[in-house]
């Protein structure tokens, strides 16, 4: 039952929210962790046992360190808080390690060690994944930092916490939230108003548009091509990584919008995960625009604590005094973003494409930030203003290009076929595929080019007036009557009109539901 | 806070400080910007920034800047 199917749109959804109203305000929480513990069991069956212990571990460090923080102070209660910390964060990892990364480990142990020579091997596991898990994991382990950091405290209800660990329409896809984000309002017991309805179920609708009109259909091309790319060769190629790269922007931001509409619609604001992702202009700038909530996660307990570690100072000092403070940055920003990259490729998933993925970002964003000054120099000398509008598309087009290649290895079943993917892109390359007929032996004709161009261009002017004029879906309600109902049923008719489902597609999961 | 304002001149001199109230909620800053900051704020004013001190309101404007800072310095 994902977030787009008919069962949770037009039963699971009603269901909650005429639940959801008809208790009484101050056991509404208990009413939203009923419906979320049921979406976790009917997704993944027995393995809700899974959240309830990570949930009452999680729930039991919290305690743990708040009770420690009512001891003597001193440096002695500091290294035992910090000791509840690291036990608390590697059961966590070693758990969803164990579940995630068992059988990628073993795999990889055994090639090396039939490389030594050795007959002994690590055997494989049927090992099966708990829905969401990586997403509510990441919730779980800030809200032990946060506590421990003293940036919130301990939550004493046990149900409490496990609706911040399981609110449903989070659970498959995030949005990663902080403890603090959202946790207040889930139990606020907020009454359903006509404002919130109307607003989530037009942000619902959007989401459905994006996935339903672009995402689903571009997924018949890319599959067609990423799934036998020794038949493809040239702009091909290139096409399907375009392709894939808009696919999994609608798709993921699509189903945020259905997750951030359901919230909506219970009076629960939740953090966005996308701001117009592809006007960066620059590939960290992509990263602060796309899946925000996974890397606000990774800065917060990543890259910030590892910065101003002690090695880290001990580095900038040295490193300052002896190289200049452009070495000394240079070296504590490699030491905090390895680990932010390597993380951020393995919490994708076990393959080592996804890893290649993360360390692609290192290396571009490293050598961003080595080559700053070769650039002011360079802009200086050829008179560039970077921020001048005419730099613009130079600037967009560099990063929509990284973003496609980095998409095209992230999409390959294999890091070899990636490889060997992005190589073929220069083989008997022609601009002519384009126009030739070729895109049309793909899976999709000229009537699904035109819809997923015609979704595209609707979702960029509607980011485009969001983030330069500030008109939202909430400028709707001030519209007059007729126009606001034109623009819905507009919504309505596309998503039923243009949809690509029924005959000729085939349903597509959540694809960040597999992370 | 003049110490303070030269340090901010010296990682980004195209941004009014005075005026300026979102430096992190606006993007002007990233967060390599702020590990500069934060080498250079302990380098000059003799504080240890912690994790939980990096959060947006301690960085989105010279006052929120300089208030932290002394919150430090008192403890």
């Amino acid at each position: 039952m994902a977030y787009h199917t008919a069962l949770y749109l037009f039963v699971f959804l009603p269901a909650a929210l005429l639940a959801y109203q008809l208790f009484p305000a101050r056991h509404r929480w208990k009413c939203l962790l009923f419906f979320s513990y049921l979406f976790f069991w009917l997704i993944s069956g027995k393995l809700v046992v899974c959240l309830m212990g990570m949930t009452v571990f999680t729930h039991y460090i919290g305690v743990w360190l708040g009770w420690l923080k009512t001891q003597e102070p001193g440096a002695a209660r500091k290294s035992r808080e910090r000791a509840v910390l690291i036990f608390g964060i590697v059961m966590l990892l070693l758990f969803l390690g164990y579940l995630k990364y068992y059988n990628f480990f073993a795999a990889n142990a055994n090639r090396l060690l039939r490389t030594a020579g050795s007959s002994w091997g690590f055997s494989a596991k049927t090992l099966v994944l708990p829905i969401g898990i990586s997403f509510y994991t990441l919730q779980a382990i800030g809200y032990m930092a946060d506590v421990y950091w003293e940036k919130t405290a301990p939550e004493r209800s046990l149900g409490k916490m496990a609706l911040f660990l399981g609110f449903f329409p989070q659970l498959m896809e995030g949005p990663i939230s902080s403890y603090s984000q959202t946790a207040g309002q889930l139990w606020a017991g907020r009454g359903l108003k006509g404002e919130d309805l109307s607003q989530g179920g037009v942000r619902i609708l959007w989401g459905l548009m994006k996935k339903l009109v672009v995402a689903d259909r571009l997924h018949v091309l890319v599959k067609t091509v990423f799934g036998s790319p020794q038949d493809h060769r040239g702009a091909v190629i290139a096409v399907a990584a375009i392709a894939y790269t808009i696919q999994l922007y609608m798709e993921f931001s699509g189903c945020m919008d259905i997750v951030i509409g359901t919230g909506r619609m219970f009076g629960v604001t939740l953090p966005e995960n996308f701001r117009r992702p592809f006007a960066s202009r620059s590939a960290s700038e992509f990263w602060r625009r796309w899946h925000i909530t996974l890397g606000t996660w990774l800065k917060t307990y990543i890259f910030y604590p590892i910065s101003v570690s002690g090695p880290a100072k001990k580095w900038n000092r040295f490193a300052g005094r002896k190289w200049g403070r452009y070495a000394a940055r240079l070296g504590v920003s490699a030491m905090a973003l390895f680990p932010v990259w390597l993380c951020n490729g393995l919490w994708h998933g076990p393959r080592w494409s996804y890893i290649f993925y993360g360390m692609y970002y290192f290396a571009v964003i490293f050598t961003g930030l080595a080559m700053e000054p070769v650039w002011d120099r360079a802009s200086a000398f050829f008179h560039i203003r970077r921020e001048a509008r005419y730099w613009r598309p130079v600037q967009l087009l560099r990063t929509w290009v990284i973003i496609v290649i980095g998409e095209l290895f992230f999409r390959a079943i294999s890091l070899k076929m990636g490889i060997r993917m992005f190589f073929s892109m220069f083989q008997g390359f022609s601009l002519s595929a384009l126009w030739d007929g070729t895109l049309m032996k793909l899976g999709l004709d000229a009537g699904d080019f035109l819809a997923v161009a015609g979704g595209c261009l609707a979702v960029g002017i509607a980011g485009s007036l969001r983030e330069r004029r500030g008109i939202g879906a909430e400028q709707l309600g001030k519209l007059r009557l007729p126009v606001r109902w034109m623009l819905y049923y507009g919504l309505i008719f596309a998503v039923i009109i243009f949809g690509a489902y029924g005959p000729g597609y085939q349903q597509v999961d959540l694809i960040y539901a597999g992370f | 806070m003049e110490r303070l304002m030269e340090i901010l001149k010296e990682i980004d001199d195209t941004v009014d400080y005075g005026r300026e109230k979102a430096l992190i909620d606006n993007g002007i800053w990233d967060s390599f910007a702020v590990i500069t900051l934060i080498g250079e704020l302990e380098e000059a004013f003799g504080v240890r920034i912690a994790p939980a001190q990096i959060v947006p309101r301690n960085f989105n404007s010279a006052e929120a800047i300089w208030d932290m800072v002394r919150k430090l310095q008192e403890a």
